[in-house]
Protein backbone atom coordinates (compact mmCIF):
# COMPACT_ATOMS: atom_id res chain seq x y z
CA UNK A 1 0.00 0.00 0.00
CA UNK A 2 1.54 3.56 -0.97
CA UNK A 3 2.20 5.97 1.98
CA UNK A 4 0.55 9.10 0.11
CA UNK A 5 -1.73 9.47 -2.91
CA UNK A 6 -0.89 9.49 -6.38
CA UNK A 7 -1.97 13.10 -7.29
CA UNK A 8 -3.23 16.24 -5.45
CA UNK A 9 -4.92 19.06 -6.58
CA UNK A 10 -4.08 22.34 -5.31
CA UNK A 11 -6.52 23.99 -3.49
CA UNK A 12 -8.04 27.35 -5.10
CA UNK A 13 -9.93 29.83 -2.85
CA UNK A 14 -13.54 29.77 -3.66
CA UNK A 15 -13.40 26.09 -5.01
CA UNK A 16 -16.81 24.82 -4.50
CA UNK A 17 -16.11 20.77 -3.13
CA UNK A 18 -18.68 18.59 -2.23
CA UNK A 19 -18.43 15.37 0.16
CA UNK A 20 -18.08 11.80 -0.75
CA UNK A 21 -18.08 8.55 0.79
CA UNK A 22 -14.94 6.10 0.01
CA UNK A 23 -15.44 2.99 1.93
CA UNK A 24 -16.12 4.65 4.29
CA UNK A 25 -14.41 7.28 4.87
CA UNK A 26 -15.43 10.80 3.94
CA UNK A 27 -13.35 12.69 1.48
CA UNK A 28 -13.79 17.03 0.60
CA UNK A 29 -13.49 16.89 -3.21
CA UNK A 30 -13.89 19.46 -5.44
CA UNK A 31 -16.98 19.56 -6.99
CA UNK A 32 -17.10 19.03 -11.32
CA UNK A 33 -14.62 16.58 -11.56
CA UNK A 34 -14.58 12.73 -11.84
CA UNK A 35 -14.97 9.90 -9.51
CA UNK A 36 -11.32 8.61 -10.32
CA UNK A 37 -9.86 11.83 -10.07
CA UNK A 38 -11.16 12.24 -7.00
CA UNK A 39 -10.20 8.84 -5.66
CA UNK A 40 -7.05 9.31 -7.13
CA UNK A 41 -6.10 12.45 -5.54
CA UNK A 42 -7.85 11.85 -1.93
CA UNK A 43 -7.37 8.28 -1.44
CA UNK A 44 -4.73 5.44 -1.19
CA UNK A 45 -4.17 2.28 -3.22
CA UNK A 46 -6.25 0.01 -5.68
CA UNK A 47 -9.76 0.69 -6.29
CA UNK A 48 -10.66 -2.48 -7.12
CA UNK A 49 -9.14 -6.03 -7.73
CA UNK A 50 -9.20 -7.87 -10.95
CA UNK A 51 -11.65 -10.55 -11.59
CA UNK A 52 -9.29 -13.64 -12.34
CA UNK A 53 -6.47 -13.60 -10.16
CA UNK A 54 -7.42 -10.58 -7.63
CA UNK A 55 -4.43 -8.45 -8.08
CA UNK A 56 -4.76 -4.62 -7.30
CA UNK A 57 -5.66 -2.06 -10.20
CA UNK A 58 -6.20 1.41 -10.03
CA UNK A 59 -7.49 3.86 -12.98
CA UNK A 60 -5.31 3.47 -16.32
CA UNK A 61 -6.68 5.42 -19.03
CA UNK A 62 -9.10 8.00 -17.42
CA UNK A 63 -11.27 8.26 -20.72
CA UNK A 64 -13.16 5.48 -20.55
CA UNK A 65 -11.52 2.49 -22.64
CA UNK A 66 -10.09 0.62 -20.22
CA UNK A 67 -12.10 -0.04 -17.61
CA UNK A 68 -9.66 0.07 -14.51
CA UNK A 69 -11.76 2.23 -12.43
CA UNK A 70 -14.83 0.28 -11.85
CA UNK A 71 -15.93 0.77 -8.68
CA UNK A 72 -19.82 0.42 -7.11
CA UNK A 73 -21.16 4.01 -6.57
CA UNK A 74 -24.29 4.27 -5.12
CA UNK A 75 -25.10 0.61 -4.88
CA UNK A 76 -24.98 0.27 -8.30
CA UNK A 77 -21.37 -2.02 -9.50
CA UNK A 78 -18.48 -1.61 -11.93
CA UNK A 79 -19.38 1.93 -12.87
CA UNK A 80 -16.84 3.71 -14.65
CA UNK A 81 -15.28 5.88 -12.12
CA UNK A 82 -13.62 8.22 -14.82
CA UNK A 83 -16.84 8.90 -16.42
CA UNK A 84 -18.63 9.38 -13.94
CA UNK A 85 -18.86 13.19 -12.05
CA UNK A 86 -18.56 13.19 -8.00
CA UNK A 87 -21.53 14.45 -6.35
CA UNK A 88 -22.34 15.53 -2.94
CA UNK A 89 -23.24 12.70 -0.90
CA UNK A 90 -21.85 9.82 -3.32
CA UNK A 91 -21.53 6.46 -1.75
CA UNK A 92 -18.53 4.64 -3.27
CA UNK A 93 -17.05 1.12 -2.52
CA UNK A 94 -13.91 -0.65 -3.81
CA UNK A 95 -14.97 -3.16 -6.43
CA UNK A 96 -13.78 -6.81 -5.89
CA UNK A 97 -13.27 -9.42 -8.52
CA UNK A 98 -15.69 -11.32 -10.50
CA UNK A 99 -19.39 -10.19 -9.31
CA UNK A 100 -18.32 -6.75 -10.73
CA UNK A 101 -20.01 -7.78 -14.05
CA UNK A 102 -23.46 -8.66 -12.74
CA UNK A 103 -26.01 -6.14 -13.64
CA UNK A 104 -23.98 -5.02 -17.21
CA UNK A 105 -24.45 -5.84 -20.42
CA UNK A 106 -21.42 -6.30 -22.35
CA UNK A 107 -20.76 -7.01 -26.20
CA UNK A 108 -21.64 -10.91 -26.63
CA UNK A 109 -21.37 -11.70 -23.53
CA UNK A 110 -23.03 -11.20 -20.23
CA UNK A 111 -26.09 -9.92 -22.23
CA UNK A 112 -29.46 -10.75 -20.46
CA UNK B 1 -39.45 8.12 -34.04
CA UNK B 2 -39.25 8.85 -38.12
CA UNK B 3 -40.90 12.18 -37.53
CA UNK B 4 -37.47 13.60 -36.09
CA UNK B 5 -34.62 12.41 -38.30
CA UNK B 6 -31.55 14.80 -38.34
CA UNK B 7 -29.70 15.52 -41.68
CA UNK B 8 -26.68 15.10 -39.73
CA UNK B 9 -26.31 13.14 -36.21
CA UNK B 10 -22.09 13.51 -34.84
CA UNK B 11 -20.66 11.15 -32.85
CA UNK B 12 -18.01 12.87 -30.78
CA UNK B 13 -17.50 16.64 -29.76
CA UNK B 14 -13.29 16.87 -30.56
CA UNK B 15 -12.22 19.24 -33.26
CA UNK B 16 -13.37 16.65 -36.16
CA UNK B 17 -17.00 16.56 -34.73
CA UNK B 18 -17.20 20.46 -33.64
CA UNK B 19 -16.32 21.59 -37.32
CA UNK B 20 -18.43 19.19 -39.00
CA UNK B 21 -20.95 20.80 -37.31
CA UNK B 22 -20.29 24.14 -37.85
CA UNK B 23 -19.56 23.08 -41.18
CA UNK B 24 -23.01 21.54 -41.84
CA UNK B 25 -25.24 24.30 -40.00
CA UNK B 26 -23.91 26.94 -42.55
CA UNK B 27 -25.10 24.56 -45.49
CA UNK B 28 -28.44 24.16 -43.48
CA UNK B 29 -28.20 21.13 -42.66
CA UNK B 30 -29.96 20.32 -38.92
CA UNK B 31 -27.36 18.38 -36.67
CA UNK B 32 -27.00 17.22 -32.99
CA UNK B 33 -23.90 16.32 -31.80
CA UNK B 34 -23.58 13.30 -28.94
CA UNK B 35 -20.78 12.77 -26.78
CA UNK B 36 -20.30 11.05 -23.71
CA UNK B 37 -18.18 13.76 -21.89
CA UNK B 38 -19.99 16.52 -19.75
CA UNK B 39 -18.03 18.93 -22.01
CA UNK B 40 -17.60 19.50 -25.87
CA UNK B 41 -13.64 19.75 -26.72
CA UNK B 42 -12.87 16.30 -27.47
CA UNK B 43 -9.52 14.89 -26.17
CA UNK B 44 -7.40 17.90 -27.16
CA UNK B 45 -9.69 20.85 -25.87
CA UNK B 46 -10.93 18.86 -22.83
CA UNK B 47 -12.71 21.53 -20.51
CA UNK B 48 -11.72 24.46 -22.75
CA UNK B 49 -14.88 26.35 -22.64
CA UNK B 50 -13.92 26.83 -19.21
CA UNK B 51 -10.64 25.93 -18.00
CA UNK B 52 -9.55 28.51 -15.41
CA UNK B 53 -6.70 30.98 -16.61
CA UNK B 54 -3.80 29.44 -14.70
CA UNK B 55 -4.37 25.87 -16.39
CA UNK B 56 -4.87 27.44 -19.96
CA UNK B 57 -1.25 29.36 -19.58
CA UNK B 58 0.07 25.37 -18.42
CA UNK B 59 -1.71 23.36 -21.04
CA UNK B 60 -0.35 26.43 -23.92
CA UNK B 61 -1.35 27.95 -27.30
CA UNK B 62 -2.34 25.50 -28.85
CA UNK B 63 -4.76 24.81 -26.32
CA UNK B 64 -6.05 27.59 -26.45
CA UNK B 65 -7.33 27.56 -30.03
CA UNK B 66 -9.96 25.42 -29.13
CA UNK B 67 -11.89 28.18 -27.78
CA UNK B 68 -11.91 29.38 -30.90
CA UNK B 69 -13.69 26.57 -32.57
CA UNK B 70 -15.90 25.69 -29.24
CA UNK B 71 -17.59 29.60 -29.92
CA UNK B 72 -18.06 28.80 -33.28
CA UNK B 73 -19.78 25.56 -32.53
CA UNK B 74 -21.88 27.21 -30.06
CA UNK B 75 -22.93 29.92 -32.05
CA UNK B 76 -23.51 27.12 -35.30
CA UNK B 77 -27.31 26.12 -34.07
CA UNK B 78 -25.98 22.51 -33.61
CA UNK B 79 -27.72 20.92 -30.71
CA UNK B 80 -25.20 19.25 -28.60
CA UNK B 81 -26.41 16.18 -26.49
CA UNK B 82 -23.63 15.72 -23.43
CA UNK B 83 -23.20 12.67 -21.39
CA UNK B 84 -24.66 10.46 -24.25
CA UNK B 85 -22.55 7.31 -24.59
CA UNK B 86 -23.40 5.29 -27.69
CA UNK B 87 -23.46 1.86 -27.71
CA UNK B 88 -24.98 0.88 -31.17
CA UNK B 89 -25.25 2.29 -34.67
CA UNK B 90 -26.85 0.96 -37.96
CA UNK B 91 -25.92 1.20 -41.24
CA UNK B 92 -29.11 3.07 -42.51
CA UNK B 93 -28.20 6.07 -39.22
CA UNK B 94 -30.29 5.02 -36.40
CA UNK B 95 -27.85 5.45 -33.23
CA UNK B 96 -28.77 4.04 -29.67
CA UNK B 97 -26.99 5.95 -26.43
CA UNK B 98 -27.27 5.77 -22.95
CA UNK B 99 -27.80 9.15 -20.98
CA UNK B 100 -28.08 10.01 -17.52
CA UNK B 101 -31.86 9.09 -18.02
CA UNK B 102 -31.70 5.80 -20.07
CA UNK B 103 -31.57 4.79 -23.40
CA UNK B 104 -32.31 6.81 -25.86
CA UNK B 105 -32.73 6.49 -29.74
CA UNK B 106 -31.89 8.83 -32.77
CA UNK B 107 -31.70 8.73 -36.47
CA UNK B 108 -30.31 10.63 -39.40
CA UNK B 109 -29.52 10.70 -42.67
CA UNK B 110 -26.02 11.15 -42.38
CA UNK B 111 -23.31 9.85 -39.56
CA UNK B 112 -20.43 10.82 -38.95
CA UNK B 113 -18.30 9.04 -36.36
CA UNK B 114 -15.65 10.98 -34.80
CA UNK B 115 -14.58 9.39 -31.98
CA UNK B 116 -10.87 10.23 -31.59
CA UNK B 117 -8.13 8.15 -30.58
CA UNK B 118 -6.76 5.96 -27.34
CA UNK B 119 -3.39 5.79 -26.10
CA UNK B 120 -1.89 2.37 -27.57
CA UNK B 121 -1.84 -0.10 -25.13
CA UNK B 122 2.00 -0.14 -23.50
CA UNK B 123 2.22 -4.13 -22.63
CA UNK B 124 5.47 -4.63 -20.59
CA UNK B 125 6.01 -6.34 -17.16
CA UNK B 126 3.74 -4.80 -14.12
CA UNK B 127 2.01 -2.22 -16.49
CA UNK B 128 -1.45 -3.19 -14.91
CA UNK B 129 -0.27 -2.03 -11.12
CA UNK B 130 -2.02 0.83 -9.75
CA UNK B 131 0.22 3.94 -10.16
CA UNK B 132 1.23 2.95 -13.99
CA UNK B 133 -1.10 5.27 -16.21
CA UNK B 134 -0.95 6.22 -19.24
CA UNK B 135 0.86 10.19 -20.16
CA UNK B 136 -2.72 10.81 -21.63
CA UNK B 137 -4.54 9.55 -18.90
CA UNK B 138 -2.43 12.18 -16.29
CA UNK B 139 -2.82 14.86 -18.68
CA UNK B 140 -6.74 14.39 -18.62
CA UNK B 141 -6.19 14.77 -14.78
CA UNK B 142 -4.39 17.46 -15.09
CA UNK B 143 -6.96 19.44 -17.70
CA UNK B 144 -10.14 18.56 -15.95
CA UNK B 145 -9.18 18.54 -12.43
CA UNK B 146 -6.06 20.60 -12.04
CA UNK B 147 -4.58 17.67 -11.05
CA UNK B 148 -0.89 16.77 -10.30
CA UNK B 149 1.18 14.25 -9.13
CA UNK B 150 1.90 14.12 -5.38
CA UNK B 151 5.48 12.06 -5.41
CA UNK B 152 8.31 11.51 -7.71
CA UNK B 153 7.04 11.09 -11.44
CA UNK B 154 8.44 9.33 -14.43
CA UNK B 155 7.38 9.76 -17.77
CA UNK B 156 8.12 6.79 -20.43
CA UNK B 157 8.00 5.78 -23.79
CA UNK B 158 7.70 7.95 -26.95
CA UNK B 159 5.71 10.30 -28.85
CA UNK B 160 4.72 14.06 -29.22
CA UNK B 161 2.09 13.71 -26.29
CA UNK B 162 4.70 12.43 -23.95
CA UNK B 163 6.63 15.95 -24.76
CA UNK B 164 3.76 17.42 -24.22
CA UNK B 165 2.85 16.63 -20.69
CA UNK B 166 6.86 17.07 -19.86
CA UNK B 167 6.27 20.21 -20.98
CA UNK B 168 3.27 21.18 -19.31
CA UNK B 169 4.26 19.56 -15.94
CA UNK B 170 7.17 22.03 -15.95
CA UNK B 171 5.31 24.99 -16.28
CA UNK B 172 2.83 23.75 -13.49
CA UNK B 173 5.87 23.84 -11.23
CA UNK B 174 5.99 19.53 -10.99
CA UNK B 175 9.15 17.76 -10.69
CA UNK B 176 10.18 15.11 -12.88
CA UNK B 177 12.08 11.94 -12.21
CA UNK B 178 12.97 11.22 -15.56
CA UNK B 179 11.74 10.86 -19.22
CA UNK B 180 12.64 7.58 -20.16
CA UNK B 181 12.22 7.87 -24.16
CA UNK B 182 12.61 4.71 -26.09
CA UNK B 183 12.94 7.19 -29.38
CA UNK B 184 16.44 5.43 -30.87
CA UNK B 185 19.16 8.22 -32.32
CA UNK B 186 19.36 5.59 -35.68
CA UNK B 187 15.42 6.23 -36.58
CA UNK B 188 15.89 10.05 -36.62
CA UNK B 189 18.28 9.48 -39.34
CA UNK B 190 15.46 7.18 -41.11
CA UNK B 191 13.02 9.91 -39.83
CA UNK B 192 14.96 12.22 -42.07
CA UNK B 193 14.24 10.24 -45.27
CA UNK B 194 10.61 11.50 -44.86
CA UNK B 195 11.34 15.52 -44.28
CA UNK B 196 10.90 16.01 -47.97
CA UNK B 197 7.05 15.77 -46.88
CA UNK B 198 7.89 17.42 -43.93
CA UNK B 199 8.87 20.77 -45.26
CA UNK B 200 5.89 22.30 -44.98
CA UNK B 201 5.19 20.83 -42.06
CA UNK B 202 8.50 22.92 -40.98
CA UNK B 203 6.70 24.75 -38.39
CA UNK B 204 5.03 22.06 -36.21
CA UNK B 205 8.40 19.87 -36.28
CA UNK B 206 10.44 22.97 -34.54
CA UNK B 207 7.61 23.25 -32.42
CA UNK B 208 7.88 19.75 -31.13
CA UNK B 209 11.54 19.70 -31.12
CA UNK B 210 11.53 23.17 -29.31
CA UNK B 211 9.15 21.12 -26.29
CA UNK B 212 12.39 18.24 -26.38
CA UNK B 213 15.02 20.91 -25.56
CA UNK B 214 13.21 22.97 -23.04
CA UNK B 215 12.52 20.03 -21.21
CA UNK B 216 15.94 19.27 -21.35
CA UNK B 217 16.84 22.93 -20.05
CA UNK B 218 15.29 21.85 -17.17
CA UNK B 219 17.54 19.52 -15.69
CA UNK B 220 15.02 16.81 -16.08
CA UNK B 221 17.33 13.59 -16.75
CA UNK B 222 16.59 12.22 -20.23
CA UNK B 223 17.81 8.85 -21.06
CA UNK B 224 17.48 8.57 -24.77
CA UNK B 225 17.14 5.18 -26.94
CA UNK B 226 16.05 3.12 -23.44
CA UNK B 227 14.24 0.01 -23.88
CA UNK B 228 13.34 -3.28 -22.08
CA UNK B 229 10.86 -1.14 -20.00
CA UNK B 230 9.44 -2.93 -17.05
CA UNK B 231 7.65 -1.45 -14.10
CA UNK B 232 9.12 -2.25 -10.15
CA UNK B 233 6.92 -3.60 -7.16
CA UNK B 234 4.04 -6.02 -6.13
CA UNK B 235 0.99 -3.81 -4.88
CA UNK B 236 1.78 -0.75 -6.74
CA UNK B 237 4.55 1.24 -8.95
CA UNK B 238 7.53 1.31 -7.15
CA UNK B 239 9.98 1.96 -10.07
CA UNK B 240 10.86 1.64 -13.88
CA UNK B 241 14.10 -0.59 -14.96
CA UNK B 242 15.07 -0.07 -18.34
CA UNK B 243 17.87 -0.68 -20.57
CA UNK B 244 20.42 2.04 -21.35
CA UNK B 245 23.58 2.77 -23.38
CA UNK B 246 24.15 -0.70 -22.78
CA UNK B 247 23.24 -0.56 -18.71
CA UNK B 248 20.26 -1.65 -16.65
CA UNK B 249 19.11 1.17 -14.81
CA UNK B 250 16.42 2.31 -12.59
CA UNK B 251 14.57 4.92 -11.66
CA UNK B 252 12.20 5.23 -7.77
CA UNK B 253 9.00 6.74 -8.42
CA UNK B 254 5.47 6.20 -7.46
CA UNK B 255 3.75 7.21 -10.33
CA UNK B 256 5.14 5.81 -13.92
CA UNK B 257 3.28 7.77 -17.02
CA UNK B 258 3.87 5.34 -20.04
CA UNK B 259 3.05 6.63 -23.45
CA UNK B 260 3.63 5.48 -27.21
CA UNK B 261 1.34 6.98 -28.73
CA UNK B 262 -2.09 6.96 -29.93
CA UNK B 263 -4.40 4.90 -32.52
CA UNK B 264 -7.59 5.18 -33.72
CA UNK B 265 -10.62 4.46 -31.36
CA UNK B 266 -12.47 1.82 -33.93
CA UNK B 267 -15.07 0.25 -31.76
CA UNK B 268 -17.85 1.80 -33.85
CA UNK B 269 -16.28 0.97 -37.62
CA UNK B 270 -15.66 -2.35 -36.61
CA UNK B 271 -19.34 -3.22 -35.03
CA UNK B 272 -20.70 -2.03 -38.71
CA UNK B 273 -18.91 -4.71 -40.11
CA UNK B 274 -16.83 -2.24 -42.34
CA UNK B 275 -13.39 -3.13 -43.82
CA UNK B 276 -11.10 -2.36 -42.16
CA UNK B 277 -7.15 -2.78 -43.10
CA UNK B 278 -3.93 -3.14 -41.28
CA UNK B 279 -1.82 0.38 -41.22
CA UNK B 280 1.32 -0.99 -41.22
CA UNK B 281 3.17 2.60 -41.25
CA UNK B 282 1.03 3.51 -37.96
CA UNK B 283 0.80 0.05 -36.51
CA UNK B 284 -3.02 -0.49 -36.00
CA UNK B 285 -6.26 -1.21 -37.72
CA UNK B 286 -8.06 1.97 -39.56
CA UNK B 287 -11.17 1.48 -41.47
CA UNK B 288 -11.60 1.29 -45.39
CA UNK B 289 -13.12 4.66 -46.40
CA UNK B 290 -13.29 7.09 -49.78
CA UNK B 291 -10.93 10.56 -49.59
CA UNK B 292 -13.91 12.13 -47.63
CA UNK B 293 -13.90 9.12 -45.34
CA UNK B 294 -17.56 7.37 -46.30
CA UNK B 295 -17.99 3.94 -45.48
CA UNK B 296 -18.50 1.99 -48.40
CA UNK B 297 -22.07 2.68 -49.70
CA UNK B 298 -23.58 3.64 -46.83
CA UNK B 299 -24.52 7.06 -45.26
CA UNK B 300 -21.77 6.83 -42.36
CA UNK B 301 -18.53 8.82 -42.42
CA UNK B 302 -15.55 8.81 -40.19
CA UNK B 303 -13.38 11.88 -39.65
CA UNK B 304 -10.58 13.00 -37.33
CA UNK B 305 -8.43 10.43 -35.86
CA UNK B 306 -11.06 7.86 -35.36
CA UNK B 307 -10.08 7.31 -39.05
CA UNK B 308 -6.41 7.43 -38.91
CA UNK B 309 -4.34 9.35 -36.43
CA UNK B 310 -3.98 12.92 -38.50
CA UNK B 311 -3.84 15.38 -35.20
CA UNK B 312 -6.05 18.02 -34.01
CA UNK B 313 -6.15 20.79 -37.12
CA UNK B 314 -6.39 18.04 -39.94
CA UNK B 315 -9.08 16.61 -37.73
CA UNK B 316 -11.17 19.29 -37.97
CA UNK B 317 -10.26 19.54 -41.77
CA UNK B 318 -11.55 16.05 -42.54
CA UNK B 319 -14.45 16.75 -40.86
CA UNK B 320 -15.91 19.91 -42.75
CA UNK B 321 -14.98 17.66 -45.66
CA UNK B 322 -16.89 15.14 -45.35
CA UNK B 323 -19.95 17.66 -44.32
CA UNK B 324 -19.02 18.51 -47.76
CA UNK B 325 -19.31 15.37 -49.82
CA UNK B 326 -22.74 14.38 -48.05
CA UNK B 327 -23.99 17.69 -49.34
CA UNK B 328 -22.94 16.67 -52.92
CA UNK B 329 -24.38 13.57 -52.59
CA UNK B 330 -27.90 15.35 -51.92
CA UNK B 331 -26.96 17.38 -55.07
CA UNK B 332 -26.03 20.52 -52.94
CA UNK B 333 -23.57 22.62 -54.10
CA UNK B 334 -20.44 24.50 -51.91
CA UNK B 335 -18.98 27.78 -52.04
CA UNK B 336 -17.12 27.82 -54.99
CA UNK B 337 -13.11 27.03 -54.35
CA UNK B 338 -14.17 26.06 -50.47
CA UNK B 339 -13.18 21.92 -50.90
CA UNK B 340 -10.04 22.81 -52.64
CA UNK B 341 -9.12 25.12 -50.10
CA UNK B 342 -10.05 22.63 -47.23
CA UNK B 343 -7.80 20.17 -49.29
CA UNK B 344 -4.80 22.34 -49.50
CA UNK B 345 -5.20 22.89 -45.75
CA UNK B 346 -5.40 19.17 -44.84
CA UNK B 347 -2.56 18.60 -47.36
CA UNK B 348 -0.19 21.28 -44.74
CA UNK B 349 -1.53 19.51 -42.12
CA UNK B 350 -0.63 16.16 -42.95
CA UNK B 351 2.27 16.78 -44.64
CA UNK B 352 4.70 15.77 -41.13
CA UNK B 353 2.62 12.55 -40.39
CA UNK B 354 4.88 10.33 -42.29
CA UNK B 355 8.39 11.77 -40.45
CA UNK B 356 6.40 11.36 -36.63
CA UNK B 357 4.97 8.14 -37.87
CA UNK B 358 8.83 6.82 -38.39
CA UNK B 359 10.30 8.51 -36.03
CA UNK B 360 7.95 7.61 -32.90
CA UNK B 361 6.90 4.52 -34.03
CA UNK B 362 7.23 2.67 -30.73
CA UNK B 363 9.64 -0.20 -30.19
CA UNK B 364 8.59 -3.95 -31.63
CA UNK B 365 9.76 -5.51 -27.60
CA UNK B 366 7.51 -2.83 -26.04
CA UNK B 367 3.88 -3.91 -28.33
CA UNK B 368 4.42 -7.76 -29.17
CA UNK B 369 5.66 -8.68 -25.63
CA UNK B 370 7.73 -11.92 -24.00
CA UNK B 371 5.47 -14.42 -22.95
CA UNK B 372 4.92 -13.79 -19.31
CA UNK B 373 3.77 -10.07 -20.04
CA UNK B 374 -0.18 -9.97 -19.39
CA UNK B 375 -1.39 -8.73 -22.76
CA UNK B 376 -5.15 -8.73 -21.74
CA UNK B 377 -6.05 -6.64 -18.41
CA UNK B 378 -9.41 -7.62 -18.29
CA UNK B 379 -9.32 -11.46 -18.21
CA UNK B 380 -5.68 -11.19 -17.36
CA UNK B 381 -4.05 -13.73 -20.25
CA UNK B 382 -0.41 -13.86 -21.18
CA UNK B 383 1.33 -12.98 -24.12
CA UNK B 384 2.51 -16.88 -23.71
CA UNK B 385 -0.95 -18.00 -23.57
CA UNK B 386 -2.06 -16.25 -26.90
CA UNK B 387 1.10 -18.26 -28.40
CA UNK B 388 0.17 -21.32 -27.15
CA UNK B 389 -3.24 -21.22 -28.48
CA UNK B 390 -1.40 -20.71 -32.00
CA UNK B 391 0.29 -23.81 -31.54
CA UNK B 392 -3.06 -25.48 -31.28
CA UNK B 393 -4.32 -23.83 -34.47
CA UNK B 394 -5.38 -20.67 -33.26
CA UNK B 395 -5.42 -18.33 -36.65
CA UNK B 396 -6.88 -14.46 -35.30
CA UNK B 397 -7.72 -12.75 -33.01
CA UNK B 398 -11.17 -13.65 -33.11
CA UNK B 399 -10.36 -16.96 -32.95
CA UNK B 400 -8.39 -17.05 -29.61
CA UNK B 401 -12.13 -16.69 -27.82
CA UNK B 402 -12.62 -20.42 -28.40
CA UNK B 403 -9.60 -20.77 -26.35
CA UNK B 404 -9.76 -18.85 -23.43
CA UNK B 405 -11.26 -15.62 -22.72
CA UNK B 406 -8.84 -12.98 -24.22
CA UNK B 407 -10.86 -10.20 -25.20
CA UNK B 408 -13.96 -11.01 -23.69
CA UNK B 409 -14.01 -8.31 -20.37
CA UNK B 410 -15.54 -5.24 -20.10
CA UNK B 411 -13.02 -3.52 -22.29
CA UNK B 412 -14.00 -5.09 -25.64
CA UNK B 413 -10.44 -5.91 -26.40
CA UNK B 414 -9.84 -2.09 -26.66
CA UNK B 415 -6.32 -2.49 -24.23
CA UNK B 416 -5.73 -5.74 -26.25
CA UNK B 417 -6.66 -5.97 -29.87
CA UNK B 418 -3.33 -4.58 -31.17
CA UNK B 419 -1.28 -6.16 -29.12
CA UNK B 420 -3.06 -9.64 -30.01
CA UNK B 421 -3.05 -8.93 -33.47
CA UNK B 422 0.66 -8.15 -33.65
CA UNK B 423 1.38 -11.48 -31.34
CA UNK B 424 -0.40 -13.81 -33.45
CA UNK B 425 0.88 -12.48 -36.52
CA UNK B 426 4.42 -13.11 -35.18
CA UNK B 427 4.03 -16.20 -33.86
CA UNK B 428 2.15 -17.53 -37.40
CA UNK B 429 5.04 -15.15 -39.34
CA UNK B 430 2.26 -13.66 -41.43
CA UNK B 431 1.51 -10.01 -41.93
CA UNK B 432 -0.67 -8.37 -39.19
CA UNK B 433 -3.53 -7.69 -41.63
CA UNK B 434 -3.78 -11.55 -42.34
CA UNK B 435 -4.88 -12.58 -39.13
CA UNK B 436 -7.63 -10.20 -38.77
CA UNK B 437 -9.33 -8.66 -35.49
CA UNK B 438 -11.79 -9.58 -33.00
CA UNK B 439 -15.51 -9.14 -34.28
CA UNK B 440 -17.12 -6.25 -32.06
CA UNK B 441 -20.82 -6.30 -31.59
CA UNK B 442 -23.32 -3.79 -30.20
CA UNK B 443 -23.46 -2.67 -27.23
CA UNK B 444 -19.84 -1.23 -27.98
CA UNK B 445 -20.11 0.02 -24.37
CA UNK B 446 -21.15 -1.93 -21.74
CA UNK B 447 -25.07 -0.88 -20.56
CA UNK B 448 -26.20 -1.37 -17.19
CA UNK B 449 -29.27 -3.12 -17.73
CA UNK B 450 -31.32 -0.66 -15.20
CA UNK B 451 -30.82 1.41 -18.11
CA UNK B 452 -33.26 0.06 -20.01
CA UNK B 453 -35.84 0.09 -17.39
CA UNK B 454 -35.59 3.45 -17.20
CA UNK B 455 -35.45 3.74 -21.15
CA UNK B 456 -38.01 6.74 -22.65
CA UNK B 457 -39.51 6.06 -26.33
C1 LIG C 1 -5.76 11.16 -23.83
C2 LIG C 1 -5.40 11.96 -25.04
C3 LIG C 1 -4.93 13.25 -24.90
C4 LIG C 1 -4.59 14.02 -26.01
N1 LIG C 1 -4.10 15.28 -25.82
C5 LIG C 1 -3.68 16.00 -26.89
C6 LIG C 1 -3.11 17.29 -26.72
O1 LIG C 1 -3.02 17.80 -25.60
N2 LIG C 1 -2.67 17.96 -27.82
C7 LIG C 1 -2.78 17.42 -29.08
O2 LIG C 1 -2.36 18.05 -30.04
N3 LIG C 1 -3.33 16.21 -29.27
C8 LIG C 1 -3.77 15.48 -28.21
N4 LIG C 1 -4.31 14.24 -28.39
C9 LIG C 1 -4.48 13.74 -29.75
C10 LIG C 1 -5.94 13.89 -30.17
O3 LIG C 1 -6.40 12.60 -30.49
C11 LIG C 1 -6.18 14.78 -31.38
O4 LIG C 1 -5.29 15.81 -31.51
C12 LIG C 1 -7.61 15.33 -31.46
O5 LIG C 1 -8.19 15.46 -30.20
C13 LIG C 1 -8.40 14.43 -32.35
O6 LIG C 1 -9.63 15.01 -32.59
P1 LIG C 1 -10.91 14.16 -32.93
O7 LIG C 1 -12.00 15.13 -33.09
O8 LIG C 1 -10.63 13.20 -34.00
O9 LIG C 1 -11.18 13.25 -31.62
P2 LIG C 1 -11.26 13.61 -30.07
O10 LIG C 1 -10.81 14.95 -29.76
O11 LIG C 1 -10.63 12.48 -29.37
O12 LIG C 1 -12.83 13.56 -29.77
C14 LIG C 1 -13.57 12.37 -29.78
C15 LIG C 1 -14.77 12.53 -28.89
O13 LIG C 1 -15.63 11.41 -29.10
C16 LIG C 1 -16.22 11.04 -27.89
N5 LIG C 1 -16.62 9.64 -27.99
C17 LIG C 1 -15.83 8.56 -28.25
N6 LIG C 1 -16.57 7.44 -28.27
C18 LIG C 1 -17.86 7.80 -28.02
C19 LIG C 1 -19.09 7.09 -27.91
N7 LIG C 1 -19.16 5.76 -28.09
N8 LIG C 1 -20.22 7.78 -27.63
C20 LIG C 1 -20.18 9.14 -27.46
N9 LIG C 1 -19.04 9.87 -27.56
C21 LIG C 1 -17.89 9.20 -27.84
C22 LIG C 1 -15.15 11.30 -26.87
O14 LIG C 1 -15.73 11.52 -25.59
C23 LIG C 1 -14.45 12.54 -27.41
O15 LIG C 1 -14.92 13.72 -26.82
C24 LIG C 1 -4.70 13.47 -27.30
C25 LIG C 1 -5.18 12.16 -27.44
C26 LIG C 1 -5.53 11.40 -26.34
C27 LIG C 1 -6.05 10.02 -26.53
S1 LIG D 1 -9.82 4.68 -16.15
FE1 LIG D 1 -9.99 3.58 -18.03
S2 LIG D 1 -12.13 3.35 -18.19
FE2 LIG D 1 -11.95 4.60 -16.48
Amino acid sequence: MTTETLFLIPQKAGQAMVRIEFEGETLRVPDGISVAAALLSSSRGALRTSIVKGTPRAPYCMMGVCFECLVEIDGIPARQGCMTLVRDGMIIKRQSGAPSLDGLASGGKNGK
Amino acid sequence: MANDVKDLVVIGSGPAGMAAAVEACALGMTVSVLDEQPAIGGQIYRRVEDAPEALQMILGKDYGAGRVLAEEFRQSGAAHIPGATVWNLTGDGVIDYVDAGGTRTISATNVLIATGAMERPFPIPGWTLPGVMGAGAAQIMLKSAGAQPAGPVVLAGCGPLLYLLAWQYLRAGVKLAGLVDTTRFSTYVTALGKVHGAVTGRKDLVKGLGLISRVRLARVPIYSGASGLEILGEDHAEGIRFRHKGKSREIPAGLVLLHQGIVPNTQLSWSLRAEHRWDAAQLCWTPVTDDAGRLGETQIHVAGDSRRIVGALASAIQGRLSVLAMHERKGGTAQPGRKAELQRQLARYTALRPFLDVLYRPLDEHRIPADHVTVCRCEEVTAGEVRSYVDLGCLGPNQTKSFGRCGMGPCQGRLCGLTVTEVIAAARKVAPGEVGYYRIRPPIKPIHLGSFAQSTS
